[in-house]
């Protein structure tokens, strides 16, 4: 029996959390640097897990206990928690957010040790979709996900256009909404596979061994994209992220755009392409046309808004476009390319919300008209601005522009000219970054901010982490692409064979 | 040494990446050390591309084989990409300039920058983008090219905003930024058809593969197409019409920028990117004439704005543009050799050019309009003479640097008329009535400032050694730079080419034609703005052609049009979007909320109420839908039920 490394990453923030019940309530200090312990030994442990993996070897690897362990017998659930090159990097990627939101909410003083323990459960959640290889536990974990953002956003948010109740409700039901297509798709889909095979098995691996009929993919495979597109903000369910985020406390956001969102994208791949293959060929067109929709469509959204949360949060929508886009070529160089793209939209969505969060603090507004010349003040602030913004527009040298590279090489060769308009987004992301940094962060100095403070101690601790890796993954590449390449390339292997059997 | 220099090519853009971090991380503190650190890590950079540059131009062999050597980034199946070195004459000798430029406008810079509070960070960023610079030179593969064509892009945008607290550095910043995306944008698009086509980003591969392109199941159009695509990229990175608008806007950085990156090496980077493809483009001819023309009327129709400038940098950016354009004309006419000549003459005298305007501005307090000044070379003696030696050089009078380079491309484009070429005939005209042009305009400056009768409100004086001492280099290599490559002695060409090594014979109907049209041009501003101490003529002259002079003037209103398009059009449709969204979308989406809270209202009347309102939305809605899926389509009744 091997040592269950994954579940107990996954425990590090729940015991945080169960920590922080008995600490006093007045002493938020404590509570937020039990939060930081808790999510660094996760960070650390990933990290560890990630440059552990054998990538010769790929397959499913750090196996907790050896073996999958027998849960609801009936059901074929079982606690099987394992890591491919596909998982790692959203593992990665949930725990280096869940660590530098701790200390993006370092300021948060209101009822500071709920907002502590609501994080780390959601931390938690994330982590056990993203390392679960059963259908049932991914499930079960993703529930786990709504209710604290819930309770989170209608305490701690804050919102202009709509009330945070409205945003809260609307990102909550949403999400509902996408869990019941998804339910209904899962039920389908065992159910099937039951009668197909005879043995009750929720295994990603084994699910994606039957033979599904190609009529039930297509229905299914609907029935999946829904779910995990609304998921993903595919348009056009996409109208919750922008008031969501908006509404969120800044943690929320961040764990929201960064990580939560990518469940839609990882499910999409894990189970509905990999699983229904005949499905996914029938809908990628489709899928194509909804991802450049909501690049154009979210980018244009983007530019018209004045608060600094919705630019960001029609961003995100706009960059999960190419998401969508990426996993529609059903090509490796595309699906990579999409995975790849998910991991650095994270790290770039985060640092800029953290930044806007700090922003927020200082200032008391998001409103960007109001503001202007805080690079005078806020040095530092204005460098982890500007480089989310970059990371946001997609300059080279940065995380962000090699994974859309590669799903532009991809979509370009198989979507031709529809392609070529999601590419073009790029010139309207760089207009409304552009826009928003200028108007943000230069020009004349204004006095009403002269007394706001720069960046300091635990607050550059987001700057600092995902800079980095905003940094580093720009210039290694290969870093990330080495590791998704091993997971991704079985999965799409399998899905050639069964197109060229099952194909026409 | 040689052998090492030329092996480990990658320290030249390495030492100032080097500097770059080195001064963000500890020496940003002190102002000093800071611009020692910068400095001498590019005369580091300095001294290995001179190395570089004796050891290739020693050895003949690098004029076929070109030394490349790479090592894997990332790659996956079907699309792998390697970053390495490419050296040959071509690059050898941008390092070479470059990096002598870049260190003569650092050492500038501790004196014109003096007593700024960002003073390290601007040698940050200088570092930075001597980095990236050097970085494009010698890249061996295009996507690495890429990247570091979009961190020079970085440094542009950062530097021209440097004045953070100027409204006017901050939108010229932004406008550089995106003007140059657009031009990107089908960049990008030339090399995905490149890596789609050909299979490879590979400029050694690309070299070998393109030629054969009907292999590779390419038709002839889409090369074509390809080949355009991707000149938008140098169009809008160097300044060709229609996306030259941001060049000028850019002046809004500190002088030694505008010298560095806006005159010297960025905005040449998209002359030296075609240089570095001709490979693709002497496959279409049509391509070809497209940058050939849009280089002759580049050239043109800066030159026509710069003469009406008032502002001694902006006339120094259209004179840029202008220039510019003769470098693509003679890429376009098909000559390696001419243009490259032109991008290295011109690097010096425009840098001296530039230097001794920031020398000027820095005199007179950045009191920038021409007609404010007058008299200066009294005062600067230095500045104003190694000025004239810049004008003289961009002029083309002979054996000024820039009279042979100018010369070279009138040559070539006649050649290019002369084999069947109608076309060459139209450019010719273009580039030698420019040639008139920028004589008249540049020195109408030059009598403007620094002759003519001195302003009383003015007090003028010399500029410190370290920005003086640069000047007098750059003079001396405007002066004498042209003489490698006189028709008699045409060492540049023989390293320098593309294809077959080509002779020309000196040509001296033209090299008369050419320097009577710039005595032409002089003596014209001379009569104008010199003799005559009133500038009644030039007054009258403005006044009876108004609408020309306004049209000139006010840059033939392309930044109005430009204007225009953003914020109706692009504005506009990013409003009716998002109405789109928040009503007729989340119109939808409240509509169905408001249709199930309804009925949850009602049902909860029924019940006892004691149910929270959202949870029976969240039950129904997940009912309904559930039900409605499930039994909705016979079809999925069978899947709910499991098939039969």
């Amino acid at each position: 029996m091997t040592f269950p490394i994954l579940t107990t990453t996954l425990l590090a923030p729940i015991l945080a959390a169960l920590i922080i019940v008995f600490l006093p309530k007045e002493n938020d200090k404590l509570c937020k640097s039990v939060a930081a312990v808790g999510t660094g030994i996760a960070l650390a442990l990933s990290l560890y897990v990630y440059f552990g993996y054998d990538q010769s070897v790929g397959g499913l690897q750090w196996v907790d206990f050896g073996q999958p362990v027998p849960w609801i017998k009936d059901l074929g659930v079982t606690w099987y928690m394992a890591v491919d090159g596909l998982s790692l990097p959203m593992l990665l990627l949930t725990n280096l957010i869940g660590f530098t939101a701790v200390f993006a909410s370092w300021n948060v003083t209101h009822r500071a040790k709920e907002l502590m323990i609501l994080l780390l459960v959601l931390i938690a959640g994330v982590m056990g979709t993203f390392i679960a290889q059963d259908l049932f536990i991914f499930l079960l974990f993703y529930e786990i996900v709504v209710i604290p953002i819930y309770i989170m956003v209608v305490i701690w948010g804050s919102s202009k256009r709509v009330t945070k109740e409205y945003a809260g409700m609307k990102l909550t039901i949403y999400l509902l909404m996408g869990s019941a297509f998804l339910l209904a798709g899962v039920i389908a889909l065992f159910v099937n596979s039951v009668n197909i095979t005879g043995i009750a098995d929720m295994s990603f691996e084994g699910l994606a061994q039957v033979a599904f009929p190609e009529q039930l993919q297509i229905y299914l495979f609907a029935l999946l994209l829904i779910g995990f597109g609304s998921l993903l903000s595919m348009w056009p369910f996409h109208s919750w992220s922008p008031d969501g985020y908006a509404g969120a406390p800044t943690a929320v956001s961040m764990i929201h755009a960064g990580i939560l969102k990518k469940i839609g994208g990882y499910g999409l791949i894990r189970l509905a392409i990999v699983v229904l293959p005949l499905g996914a060929r029938f809908w990628a067109p489709y899928m194509a046309v909804l991802g450049v929709i909501g690049v154009a469509y979210a980018a244009m959204g983007a530019l018209a808004q004045k608060d600094l949360k919705y630019v960001v949060g029609y961003s995100s929508v706009s960059h999960m476009g190419y998401v969508l886009l990426g996993l529609a070529s059903l090509g490796i160089i595309g699906i990579n390319g999409a995975v790849a793209a998910m991991f650095a939209h994270g790290v770039m969505a985060a640092l800029f919300f953290s930044m806007i969060g700090f922003i927020y603090e200082r200032t008391h507004t998001r409103w960007i008209p109001d503001m202007g010349g805080l690079a005078h003040y806020t040095p530092k602030l204005a460098v982890g601005f500007m480089m989310a913004g970059m990371a946001s527009l997609g300059l080279p040298g940065l995380i962000t522009f090699i994974p859309e590279f590669t799903i532009f090489v991809e979509t370009f060769k198989v979507f031709g000219l529809l392609a070529v308009i999601g590419i073009a987004g790029i010139i309207i992301t760089a207009l409304y970054v552009l826009r928003a940094a200028a108007n943000t962060l230069f020009g004349p100095a204004r006095p009403e901010f002269s007394h706001i403070k720069d960046l300091k101690g635990p607050e550059m601790v987001p700057l600092i982490v995902l800079g980095t890796v905003l940094v580093v993954g720009g210039i290694l590449p290969s870093l990330l692409f080495d590791m998704i390449d091993s997971g991704v390339a079985p999965l799409l292997a399998h899905i050639n064979d069964v197109l060229q059997i099952g194909g026409r | 040494m040689v052998e090492f220099a030329l092996n480990h090519a990658w320290l030249v853009p390495l030492l100032p990446a080097l500097a770059f971090v080195i001064i963000v991380f500890l020496t940003q503190r002190w102002k000093r050390l800071s611009s020692l650190v910068s400095i001498t890590a590019m005369l580091g950079s300095f001294v290995i591309a001179s190395i570089i540059a004796y050891g290739v131009f020693t050895n003949h062999e690098f004029i076929e084989k070109s030394l490349v050597y790479s090592l894997k980034w990332f790659g996956m199946e079907g699309f792998n990409i390697n970053v390495g070195v490419m050296l040959d004459p071509t690059s050898s000798m941008m390092l070479f300039m470059v990096s002598l430029v870049a260190s003569l406008i650092q050492i500038y810079s501790t004196g014109y920058m003096k007593g700024d509070p960002q003073y390290s960070l601007f040698f940050a960023y200088l570092s930075l983008f001597g980095a990236s610079m050097l970085g494009l030179i010698i890249s061996s593969n295009l996507l690495q090219l890429f990247v570091m064509w979009e961190l020079v892009g970085l440094c542009s945008y950062l530097l021209i905003g440097f004045y953070t607290f100027k409204v006017s550095a901050r939108e010229a910043a932004k406008k550089a930024f995106m003007t140059t995306r657009i031009g990107d944008f089908g960049m990008l698009l030339g090399i995905l058809f490149l890596q789609i086509k050909f299979g490879t980003l590979d400029l050694v591969e690309l070299a070998a593969a393109i030629p054969m392109f009907e292999q590779f199941g390419v038709s002839l159009g889409l090369l074509t197409l390809i080949a355009l695509l991707f000149f938008m990229g140098p169009v809008a990175k160097s300044g060709q019409f229609p996306l030259h608008v941001w060049l000028p806007d850019a002046m809004e950085g500190p002088t030694p920028v505008s010298a560095l990156i806006h005159a010297a090496t960025m905005v040449v980077a998209g002359v030296y990117l075609i240089g570095r493809t001709l490979f693709l483009y002497v496959q279409v001819p049509g391509a070809m004439e497209v940058v050939a023309a849009i280089g002759a009327f580049t050239a043109l129709f800066a030159a026509a704005i710069a003469i009406t400038q008032r502002e001694i940098k902006r006339i120094l950016a259209y004179s840029t543009v202008s220039q510019l354009g003769y470098m693509m004309l003679a890429l376009g006419v098909g000559s390696l050799s001419a243009s490259m000549f032109h991008l290295w003459t011109h690097a010096f005298f425009k840098a001296l050019m530039f230097l001794a305007a920031g020398s000027v501005l820095h005199a007179l307090h950045n009191k920038a309009d021409v007609w404010d000044m007058g008299g200066l070379i009294k005062k600067m003696p230095i500045t104003g003479w190694t000025f004239v030696v810049g004008g003289l050089a961009i002029a083309g009078i002979p054996p000024f640097a820039g009279f042979w380079s100018k010369d070279e491309i009138l040559v070539v484009t006649m050649e290019y008329a002369k084999h069947g070429h109608a076309l060459g005939y139209v450019l010719f005209g273009m580039a030698a009535f420019t040639a008139f042009l920028t004589a008249f305009y540049m020195w109408r400056m030059i009598f403007l400032t620094f002759f003519g009768k001195e302003k009383a409100e003015n007090h003028p004086h010399e500029s410190p050694w370290s920005m003086t001492a640069p000047l007098i280099v750059l003079a001396v290599m405007a002066s004498i730079g042209g003489l490698i490559g006189t028709p008699w002695a045409n060492i540049w060409g023989e390293w320098i080419n593309f294809g077959e090594v080509h002779h020309a014979e000196p040509a001296l109907g033209l090299m008369l034609l050419s320097v009577i049209l710039a005595l032409a041009g002089i003596g014209l501003a001379y009569t104008l703005y010199c003799k005559d101490g009133e500038k009644k003529t030039a007054r009258k002259l403005a006044e009876n052609y108004q609408s020309l002079y306004q049209l000139s003037y006010n840059k033939f209103y392309i930044d109005e049009v430009y204007a225009w398009f953003t914020q109706k059009i692009v504005d506009g449709t990013a409003r009716v979007t998002y109405y789109f969204d928040i009503y007729f979308v989340d119109g939808i989406v409240n509509g169905i909320a408001a249709v199930t809270r309804g009925s949850g209202k009602g049902l909860r009347y029924l019940q006892t109420g004691s149910m929270q309102t959202y949870a029976l939305v969240f039950f129904l809605a997940i009912l309904v839908i559930t039900v409605v899926l499930a039994f909705g389509s016979p079809s999925l009744a069978s899947i709910m039920g499991g098939v039969k």
